[in-house]
């Protein structure tokens, strides 16, 4: 079988608030200092998915990871082969710049076409910057592949993929013919550490490059000028003031005035 | 202008579910003239449309058929897709729940267009529909509009309050057809084992995290939350807290865990990162306990107390009992 990770590098959300900066003109966010930018945890969690279904197949199946993103984003692909996939794809392209969801989508979908012979795509739930959650399922669309979303489980037999789904008050789980979409939730474990030998293996890896005429793509169907969804403004939200630290000469004093405070502000 | 709104509406036990509510009432106030429409799809629809129309609906697309009952992502979408061909919406609102999970991306996809997920607010700039969303784990906030139509928003519950009801107010209920065919068999379903209150069902969230210094810190956090109720109050932890096991990972509240929107959330020994923020950051209060005085929860907070959380918990645990 051949098993499609999409993979998204992202600036680290572990970068602390106060290193946080937009840059208003452009409405895009200024790389911290010190801060490198990783794997979208949940698109690592999905690459495990993939792996775990190979492994428990002990077959050829075939990985490959698909990355739309600008050149250090090869270091995401790196990532993903070094836990074990086997070919990575970078869709970088200038005219790719400045896309929605829905461009995205339609990138990674027409990549996915020309592997040809694509069984399951397995994407992380959501991303974690923009944590819109909505690129798998337009995958899916753009496909017209059944998807699957929130998976804390897969198992794929015979042809059919079995998903357990995060509910809000439980799990269901579903069954859906291949080819299909997946996206899974952190529910599922935590990914695999690649050891030192796999990520000098994973250098030797092949990852090819491919541009908008590689996928059959009009310029004006992607990036900028085929979004659909338009980013007014990114900024950053101003809280109501100063945190307001509540004093006293004893903790009982402080949690006296903190409890006279919420009542004030009928909170309790 | 006016414009037509379609609302994806849901059961809860055969009832308008509260967040529906506040969807419709939403659509209502954003109708100006135009016509806001809903869905209400599986056992107890026809019965909820008077429930809708109350809420600010003027037409309803209602089947009882129990085979809507349980989601099933193409049998939904194609019943929306139909209620949208009869309505020409210029806006379709979905909650942001299991739901609208799916039905936000696949029935924008089927209408030609674009949704924004998880929106806080949905508002009327100059004539034109704007969504607003969280971003960057609560670091940003991202307003868009919409090149393309139908707008389609997933919404956040408790991001609007419903309408006054209508008393006794009327409308059209049309047939919004018998299930569809699936590509997608439901096999099973489990529900979780919870004790006592979700997490996510919360009014007040008491979080610990790795300053708490041991699992035993826990107790403390936990007794906060028993002093506050445990009919609105629920225990949370973050990542860290979680990682280090000192507390079960179906408690965790950050990017990789659950996403809360209490009335109030109580930070305990936890530092903010971004990740945990993600997490919490639509609270409507987050008020915070914390030794150093420096820590960026602080920053994210209407009140603090810079303290002990051994000496000021306790002590709040007795001030909060002595109110009720």
């Amino acid at each position: 079988m051949h098993f499609v990770v999409c993979a998204k590098q992202i600036p680290d959300p572990e970068t602390p608030p106060t290193a946080f900066k937009i840059d208003a003109a452009t409405n895009e966010v200024i790389p911290a200092q010190g801060f490198q930018p990783v794997l979208s945890q949940f698109d690592g969690i999905a690459a495990e998915a993939a792996l775990r279904i190979k492994e428990a197949a002990g077959d050829d199946s075939k990985i490959t990871v698909l990355s739309l993103g600008a050149e250090s984003a090869q270091a995401a692909i790196k990532q993903v082969l070094a836990m074990g996939a086997d070919e990575g794809v970078l869709l970088q392209d200038d005219a790719f710049d400045g896309g929605d969801s829905h461009t995205t989508a339609k990138v990674l979908a027409a990549a996915i076409r020309n592997l040809g012979d694509v069984d399951a795509v397995f994407c992380g739930r959501q991303a974690a910057d923009w944590d819109m959650g909505q690129v798998g399922l337009l995958i899916a669309e753009e496909l017209e592949w059944p998807v699957a979303i929130l998976a804390k489980d897969v198992q794929i037999t015979d042809g059919t993929m079995s998903t357990t789904r995060v509910l809000a008050d439980g799990y269901e789980t579903v069954a859906q013919s291949l080819p299909a979409v997946v996206t899974v939730s952190n529910e599922f474990g935590e990914p695999r550490y690649p050891k030192l030998q796999q990520i000098m293996q994973a250098a030797k890896k092949t990852v090819t490059t491919q541009r908008h005429d590689d996928l059959g793509l009009d310029t004006g169907d992607v990036g900028a000028a085929g979004s659909r969804l338009k980013l007014d403004k990114l900024f950053i939200p101003e809280t109501d003031g100063q945190v307001e630290l509540i004093q006293g000469d004893t903790p009982q004093e402080q949690a006296a005035n903190l409890v006279a405070k919420l009542r004030a502000d009928k909170v309790l | 202008m006016a414009r037509n709104i379609l609302v994806v509406a849901e059961l809860d036990e055969g009832a308008l579910s509260s967040t529906s509510t506040e969807l419709i009432g939403q659509a209502n106030r954003l109708s100006d003239g135009g016509q806001v429409s809903a869905t209400l799809l599986g056992t107890g629809a026809t019965g909820a449309a008077s429930t809708a129309f109350e809420a600010g609906a003027d037409r309803v697309f209602a089947n009882d058929d129990g085979g809507y009952d349980q989601y099933n992502s193409d049998i939904w979408v194609s019943a929306v897709e139909n209620a949208a061909g009869q309505s020409s919406p210029d806006a379709i609102f979905v909650a942001q729940s299991v739901v609208g999970r799916d039905m936000g991306p696949r029935i924008a996809a089927r209408q030609g267009s674009a949704v924004a997920m998880d929106c806080v607010n949905v508002e009327d700039v100059g004539g034109e529909l704007k969504a607003t969303r969280s971003a960057y784990g609560g670091n940003a906030q991202a307003m868009y509009s919409f090149a393309t139509s139908p707008a389609v928003m997933t919404i956040r519950a408790k991001a609007f309050d419903p309408i006054e009801a209508r008393a006794s107010a009327s409308g059209e209920t049309i047939d919004a057809g018998a299930p569809a065919e699936s590509r997608t068999t439901i096999v099973g379903r489990e529900f979780a084992e919870t004790e006592g209150l979700q997490l996510t069902d919360a009014t007040i969230v008491v979080s610990g995290g790795r300053g708490l210094g041991g699992p035993e810190g826990f107790e403390t956090v936990e007794a906060l939350a028993a002093a506050f109720g445990t009919n609105r109050a629920a225990v949370g932890a973050s990542r860290a807290a979680c990682d280090l096991g000192w507390y079960p990972v179906s408690q965790q509240v950050g990017l990789t865990g659950k996403v809360v929107t209490p009335d109030l959330y109580v930070a305990i020994a936890i530092s903010g990162a971004s990740q945990h923020m993600a997490g919490c950051s639509g609270s409507k209060m987050i008020i915070a306990v914390n030794r150093d005085a420096d820590a960026n929860i602080f920053a994210m907070s209407k009140y603090g107390i810079v303290g002990d959380y051994k000496q000021v918990i306790p002590a709040l645990i007795e001030a909060v009992k002595a109110v009720g």
